[in-house]
């Protein structure tokens, strides 16, 4: 090569990612320039570990379709898988697990992996929506690495059906610019600004687990609670809080880095996320409590590419992958040999891991909640109102 | 070939097109609005008619939908027709072709991307800043029934200009001179003469655009930011999110009635105003 176009500095490398991240330029163009997408497919060939141990499962196909969250994952390891192993990733994003559940109900989703939050689990399993683990081909999952409490909603009578992805909490953000000095610790005054001080800027999720749970934590009732009067409580809540809103809706980080919006509900990744670009965003987990979550991969029963399920499943559990998928979504892992990858200011970070008297409150979402019909209805009425 | 056997083959394809995509899916609708949600959602068959009873419960659905779905087809048809006017009547012929491509230029590009750019228009960095800097107060835009409006008439207009212009455009000139002829001044000419004349364009534009917005439910996803509901964001929850399909169903059923009562309403009026002529109104 007679000049140096081919070749960028490490600043401009990282000048071009944080553009590509915030969205300025396409995923193509950062590819092309950074050279990361010959780089990956080089790496590939060069690598024959890496080619071997994919291309060990067989013919995998071309195409694998994964059903999972915004801002979740990093388009350039599905890219390098693609490179590893010729299969093509197809992502199809979703607001809540409720969504999820309606389109695999319907039938003929095509998808080969779904990413469901603990709570999903049992009714997949009862529904046989997803099927059993063969934990032989996930080398890269070691069970003793994972703390039981996050895989455990993933066993269904001893068997394994949904191996554990990411783990978080549900909190709020602000905008700390828009407060003058005290800043808000509880559900409670999360409701009150909404309603008061802060109208027409919060936000709150699309959801019913989260919205309604947290409505709940208002009068200081269990996050996953179905007795019908206490949801008529969190009903009228919402209803009132509804005209003061900036929004509905479970994709909330655009309205809050643009500066509309002040304060909305907010999962742990997004936090960070939030957190890394405008420092002045802080997460708050309400001190009544709220929700602690784990996030699993699953496999439907229905999937048409079940061979390249596994191996995307096995490539992104990898440990060093998985590593950086969470420097990415900026959700803990549950992982340990993940975590002991992570650059100490995620170790430390206190979004990822919150005091202990916070994270004591905190509750996981129960079955029950997925199927209740009156938080199904609530959610709606809520929205339509 | 017979004749009747002639029309039959070839209207075969449409026929059997209609029942199958049609006829037996509103069937099925209709089926499933007296079923039961199951335990994990989805339906149950049975005989009941809560579903039709529980309506009351997306009033304001309905409410929202009949009044910003009217409202946005007049503001349509207020803002198309001088448009449509000028492209048929006064726009030189040189640049009529490129105008009319002017109009349809949007469609080249997906709806959703263009709703996607009104957020950036209408949201806080946008236009209420742009205002502020002029030293006015940041007035709110996006997520206000205003900001879906907006969008409603940027999307939709489109269908309304071209069926009026094509009305206008075929319009008989020697009518306009005889009017005038018979001592009219413009103003009348135009009330007695072309109005009447462009009602059908005006008809079918309306239809176009009031039918697809009583369905509509990105706009008001994407613009309204969850807050300002129409029947179709309405049914989108309870098939996607509360996954109860025989209320659903039920929903369905009545917006389709509701709008054929509409439908028919609006087109009773326009035939009447225009003195019953049958290009007017279909019914």
């Amino acid at each position: 090569m007679t000049d140096n176009s081919g070749h960028i500095s490490a600043k401009e490398f990282l000048e071009r990612l944080e553009s590509y991240r915030k969205g300025s330029i396409s995923r193509r163009h950062f590819l092309g320039v950074t050279g990361l997408g010959l780089a990956t497919s080089v790496l590939a060939g060069a690598m024959p570990g890496l080619a071997s141990r994919a291309r060990a499962q067989g013919n995998i196909g071309d195409r694998v379709v994964i059903a999972t969250w915004p801002n979740y994952h990093d388009p350039a390891d599905f890219e390098a898988f693609k490179a590893a192993t010729g299969c093509a990733v197809d992502m199809n994003v979703f607001g809540s697990n409720e969504e999820m559940l309606a389109k695999l109900q319907a039938g003929g989703t095509g998808w080969d992996v779904v990413v469901a939050t603990n709570y999903t689990i049992t009714t997949y399993v009862g529904e046989g929506i997803i099927e059993e683990i063969d934990l032989s081909r996930l080398p890269n999952y070691d069970k003793s690495a994972t703390d039981p409490r996050f895989a455990g909603p993933g066993i269904v009578d001893g068997k394994t059906y949904a191996i554990p992805r990411n783990v978080g909490t549900t909190g709020f953000c602000i905008n700390t610019a828009d407060f003058d000095g005290t800043t808000p610790t509880s559900w409670k005054e999360f409701w009150d600004l909404t309603k008061g001080d802060l109208s027409g800027r919060s936000i709150v999720h699309d959801y019913q687990l989260t919205a309604i749970g947290n409505a709940l934590k208002y009068f200081g009732y269990s996050f996953n609670s179905v007795d019908p009067k206490e949801l008529d409580d969190a009903e009228k809540l919402l209803i009132e809080a509804k005209p003061h809103l900036f929004a509905i809706t479970s994709d909330y980080q655009p309205s809050m880095r643009s500066g509309d919006a002040t304060m909305s509900m907010c999962w742990a990744g997004d936090a960070t996320q939030l957190h890394r670009d405008m420092p002045e965003i802080a997460y708050i987990l309400g001190k009544e409590g709220g929700e602690i979550w784990s996030d699993f991969f699953t496999i439907p029963a229905s999937a048409p590419h079940k061979d390249a399920a596994y191996a995307l499943i096995d490539f992104l559990l990898e440990p060093n992958m998985a590593a950086k998928e969470a420097l990415y979504h900026g959700y803990a892992t549950g992982d340990s040999r993940v975590d002991a990858l992570l650059p100490a200011e995620m170790r430390e970070s206190e979004i990822l891991y919150p005091a202990a008297d916070l994270l004591n409150a905190l509750e996981f979402g129960a079955a029950v909640t997925m199927t209740n019909p009156q938080r199904a209805e609530i959610l709606a009425r809520f929205k339509s109102a | 070939m017979r004749p009747s056997l002639r029309t039959t083959l070839f209207l075969a394809p449409a026929t059997a097109w209609l029942l199958c995509m049609l006829v037996l899916p509103l069937v099925v609708v209709v089926v499933f609005s007296f079923g039961e949600r199951g335990g994990a959602g989805g339906y149950v068959p049975a005989f009941t008619f809560e579903n039709y009873a529980n309506l009351g419960a997306r009033w304001a659905a309905f409410r929202n939908t009949l009044t910003l779905a009217p409202f946005g087809t007049l503001l349509c048809l207020l803002i198309a027709y001088p448009l449509a006017y000028y492209l048929a009547q006064k726009a030189s012929p040189r640049w009529r072709t490129l105008l009319l491509i002017l109009v349809i230029v949007p469609f080249w590009t997906s709806i959703l991307i263009r709703s996607y750019a009104w957020i950036q228009i209408l949201g806080g960095n946008g236009l209420p800043r742009l205002i502020g800097e002029f030293g006015f107060g940041r007035p709110r835009f996006i997520n206000t029934p205003f900001a879906v409006m907006v969008g409603i008439v940027y999307g939709y207009l489109p269908l309304m200009v071209f069926p009026i212009y094509v009305a206008l455009e075929k319009l008989d000139r020697r009518l306009l001179e005889a009017s005038s002829d018979l001592g009219s001044p413009p103003w009348r000419t135009f009330l007695q003469v072309t109005l009447p004349l462009s009602l059908a364009g005006v008809a079918t534009g309306s239809m176009l655009v009031f039918i697809l917005l009583m369905g509509e439910f990105l706009i008001p996803q994407l613009l309204g930011g969850g807050k300002v509901f129409f029947i179709g964001n309405a049914l989108v929850d309870l098939f996607l999110q509360s996954r109860n399909w025989p209320f659903g169903a039920a929903l369905a059923a009545t917006l389709v009635l509701v709008m054929l009562v509409t439908v028919t309403l609006y087109l009773r009026s326009l035939r009447r105003l225009s003195g019953g002529r049958d290009d007017v109104a279909l019914m």
